[in-house]
């Protein structure tokens, strides 16, 4: 058996290192680490609750508006006030647009470059994918970068700039868009539906939407040329190597549902585990006993749950702690989200071969194709005129939970408020979920999982199987452990 | 010029702003500047070993290292170990990789308020004794000492901001690769005057309900945001309203306040952050060099000035009441 520990793992938001235990050119065991401490569950201990809305966006650049949403709504629901519809589709709106300029970035930026890598030289693909994906130099980033730039204009006009707005408020939005702000957002947003269109999809978004089963997406690819978007070389190099083969997940994927509509979450809530099952969040306990914190008796829920760093605990390798739902180490995400949707194609792909690096990254894409469409509608809905925000009180005591899905997947705020102060905040954020370590039961996390099996080539330092494998999570390590 | 990036304790945040930066791709715009990317931890391809031999080779001077820039602020604890943040497959605490490259590169770039000064991740008790690379909060110190200049000669050259704008760090870059930017370029907190002698305040669209004291109420009024909902874009030290933000925005122009982001001890105002401290009714933070007594006498000059319209709107989400139209003369 050999050691590998791999780090600075790049091209993930934030800190990573990932130690692996290989044998017979394969992972054994793999042990997540997150090695970067903030404390902001501490920081926010005494404040007034409002100022969560100035805080905890900054627990992470990417993940911005998803902590804002979950901050607001943890503080909506402490204060008993629910936003006017013209609050909510503006938080749709803000919420999808960092989603989706999530999903460009991973797919561009992070992921596909690893392609263009010399050790895939001698692939049929190699050449093109060079060209097209090299980190920095490729031709996608410089179309990628201008695109994500123009549609991230949404952000100047709904929230005031990205990352980091006050806009979204426990009741409703700070920023009330008048007709004439409708127009300039639906410009935008058919802006980018030609950039995805033409360059990302070589389709119509609804026709990748419509896709709804491998044998579709097969079918859908034989008619298509090469060159003939970014999706169609995905497929090819995913075909290739086999992505489908690597990285398999545990089986339990998990949403706290996403974008509320008037008659509830247009994605909704839910466990999707080969079925459907109500997802009550009384069942989320946060275990520590890997993670460098002092442990309580047992697991606690997040709303009773604490920080209290230990750095020389034994038997602790991560600063991650390990949430469960009712025991049960579950994985969170684009596909999660969409599994529990019902996208045929997501469900179809979970069928034929469980959550993957193949999988994964092409439920984002599937899912970029339904939110455009979607925000579009919402844009049209807004009502100038009607009131955007609604005021409320917050009590001198009161409790409140916020659940919003980030472009990673399921973001929870629990929030406790005593004499007028912030007495306690924690927050579980996706990467919590899907890197977390151990639990005392000894059940790896859901990345800690996906890797063993992975093939480790002869003296591969940081095994590109592995780099796929942890990629494909899109992790977001700075929410992680906040 | 080569440029190594790195990020400790901070969220990210400014390498996405970035990201968002206009005017073409960026990285075009870079290389034509002759700025080139050595490592950034989201972008590069070089991974793992691959990453630590190129770190390394800067921190030994082996390869030339040309701008440091650092996001996120050095983190010393616990108990000075800097252990709540080690570089991960080193085992070293980056604190310490900071340190030894900044020994040897020409030019070290704070970027984000964190890095500058300590920011939001220094915020409430500091749970990891953060701090910026050369201030702590607003005293000269921080991780490098109030004495370090880089090998160029400058301090830490600080692009404070949470986040910092995408072409307050263009413009920074570009004039450090130009050898355009000296001492005299930056301010007493050693941020970029190009950017940190304005004030928010300068091209704020809600400047009519400011002159009239036409206050908004709650988020989404129009009306200034100094009275009650804690603006503090009079004093804040930034252009925002001259260049804005993806595209067309500002924290004001999103209908909430300014934080004063670019200072330091900006996220421990001692007051909640849109709420406006206030004294006899009167707000405790004042313009910048205006004095007391004026500002109070013109304050309730012009209220009791207001014209209805900007009365009316300043508590609206949307125009009540029309500029009047001067017909025209016959």
């Amino acid at each position: 058996m050999k050691r590998l520990v791999v780090g600075p793992f790049n091209r993930v938001e934030g800190d990573l290192e990932v130690t692996l235990d290989v044998a017979d050119g394969a992972v054994r065991a793999a042990h997540v680490n997150s090695p970067l401490y903030r404390g902001f569950e501490q920081i926010l201990q005494g404040k007034a609750p409002a100022d969560a809305l100035v805080l905890v966006p900054r627990i992470c650049g990417i993940c911005s508006v998803a902590q804002s949403a979950a901050s607001a709504q943890a503080l909506a629901a402490a204060m008993g006030v629910t936003p006017p519809a013209n609050g909510r589709l503006a938080a749709n709106l803000t919420l999808a647009a960092e989603n989706l300029a999530d999903h460009l970035s991973h797919f561009y930026l992070f992921f596909m470059p690893d392609f263009a890598r010399a050790a895939y030289r001698g692939r049929a693909w190699h050449a093109d994918a060079e060209r097209r994906f090299r980190a920095l130099s490729g031709t996608a980033a410089a179309e990628v970068l201008p695109a994500r730039a123009a549609f991230m204009r949404l952000m100047g006009l709904l929230a005031g700039k990205w990352p980091h707005t006050l806009a979204l408020q426990p009741g409703g939005s700070s920023r009330p868009l008048q007709a004439s702000e409708k127009i300039r957002v639906r410009r935008q947003l058919r802006e980018f539906r030609r950039f995805l269109e033409g360059t990302l999809f070589g389709d119509q978004l609804e026709a990748i939407a419509a896709i709804d089963s491998v044998a579709a997406l097969a079918r859908w690819r034989a008619g298509r040329g090469p060159g003939a978007g970014d999706l169609c070389r995905f497929l090819m190099i995913a075909d290739d190597l086999e992505l489908a083969k690597l990285g398999r997940g545990g089986g339990t994927y998990l949403s706290y549902g996403a974008y509320p509509e008037a008659a509830g979450r247009w994605f909704p809530a839910g466990i999707w585990d080969g079925g459907l099952r109500t997802l009550d969040s009384a069942n989320i306990r946060e275990d520590v006993s890997h993670a460098w914190y002092a442990e309580a008796e047992a697991p606690q829920h997040p709303a009773r749950g604490a920080t209290v760093p230990m750095p020389d605990k034994p038997g602790a390798y991560s600063w991650c702690k390990a949430p469960r739902w009712a025991g049960r180490v579950a994985e969170t995400g684009a596909l999660a989200r969409q599994a529990v949707a019902g996208q045929p194609l997501v469900r179809d792909l979970l069928a034929a071969g469980g959550g993957n690096v193949m999988s994964r990254v092409l439920a984002r894409l599937i899912e970029i194709s339904r939110v455009l469409p979607a925000m579009e509608a919402w844009t049209e809905q807004l009502a100038p005129g009607e009131p955007y925000c609604v005021v409320g009180e917050m009590p001198r005591e009161a409790e409140g939970e916020g659940l919003v899905e980030a472009a990673r997947g399921a973001l929870g705020h629990w929030l406790s408020v005593k004499r007028g102060r912030i007495h306690s905040y924690q927050i579980v954020a996706p990467t919590t979920w899907n890197f977390s370590p151990r639990d005392a039961l000894g059940a790896p996390g859901a990345l800690e999982q996906a890797l063993v099996g992975a093939p480790v080539g002869e003296g591969e330092e940081a095994p590109l199987a592995v780099q796929h494998i942890v990629r494909s999570f899109d992790p977001c390590m700075v929410c992680t452990v906040h | 010029m080569n440029l190594l990036w790195l990020q400790s304790g901070g969220c990210g945040g400014c390498t996405l702003s970035w990201l968002g930066a206009e005017g073409g791709p960026l990285f075009v715009a870079l290389a034509d500047a002759g700025v080139e990317l050595l490592w950034h931890p989201s972008l590069s391809e070089a991974s793992a070993g691959e990453a630590r031999a190129l770190l390394a080779a800067c921190a030994d001077g082996r390869l030339p290292l040309d701008i440091l820039c650092v996001e996120g602020a050095a983190l010393r604890g616990p108990n000075g170990s800097g252990r709540f943040h080690l570089l991960s497959g080193s085992g070293a605490p980056m604190r310490d990789w900071i340190v030894s490259l900044a020994a040897r590169a020409r030019h070290v770039v704070a970027l984000g308020s964190c890095a500058a000064y300590g920011g939001v991740t220094a915020a409430g008790v500091n749970p990891t004794d953060a701090c910026g690379l050369q201030y702590d909060g607003g005293s000269p110190g921080g991780l490098l000492g109030a004495d370090f200049r880089a090998g160029g000669g400058l301090p830490v050259v600080n692009v404070a901001g949470c986040p910092t704008h995408p072409d307050w760090v263009n413009e920074t870059l570009i004039a450090l690769a130009r050898n355009a930017l000296a001492r005299e370029d930056l301010d007493d907190l050693c941020r970029p005057r190009f950017y940190a002698d304005h004030l928010v305040h300068h091209g704020c669209p809600r400047n009519e309900f400011y002159e009239f004291k036409a206050s908004a109420d709650k988020p989404s009024d129009q009306g200034c945001l100094m009275e009650h909902l804690g603006c503090k874009g009079t004093q804040a030290h930034a252009d925002c309203h001259m260049r804005l933000w993806n595209g067309s925005g500002s924290c004001v122009r999103g209908g909430y306040a300014c934080i004063r982001c670019t200072d330091p001890g900006f996220e421990d105002p001692g007051h909640p952050f849109a709420e406006t401290p206030k004294l006899a009714g009167i707000p405790l933070g004042l313009p910048a060099d205006m004095p007391k007594a004026w500002f109070i006498a013109l304050a309730a000059l012009s209220k009791s000035a207001t014209p209805a319209r900007v009365r009316e709107n300043a508590k609206a989400d949307h125009i009540l009441r029309a500029p009047t139209v001067k017909k025209a003369g016959r």
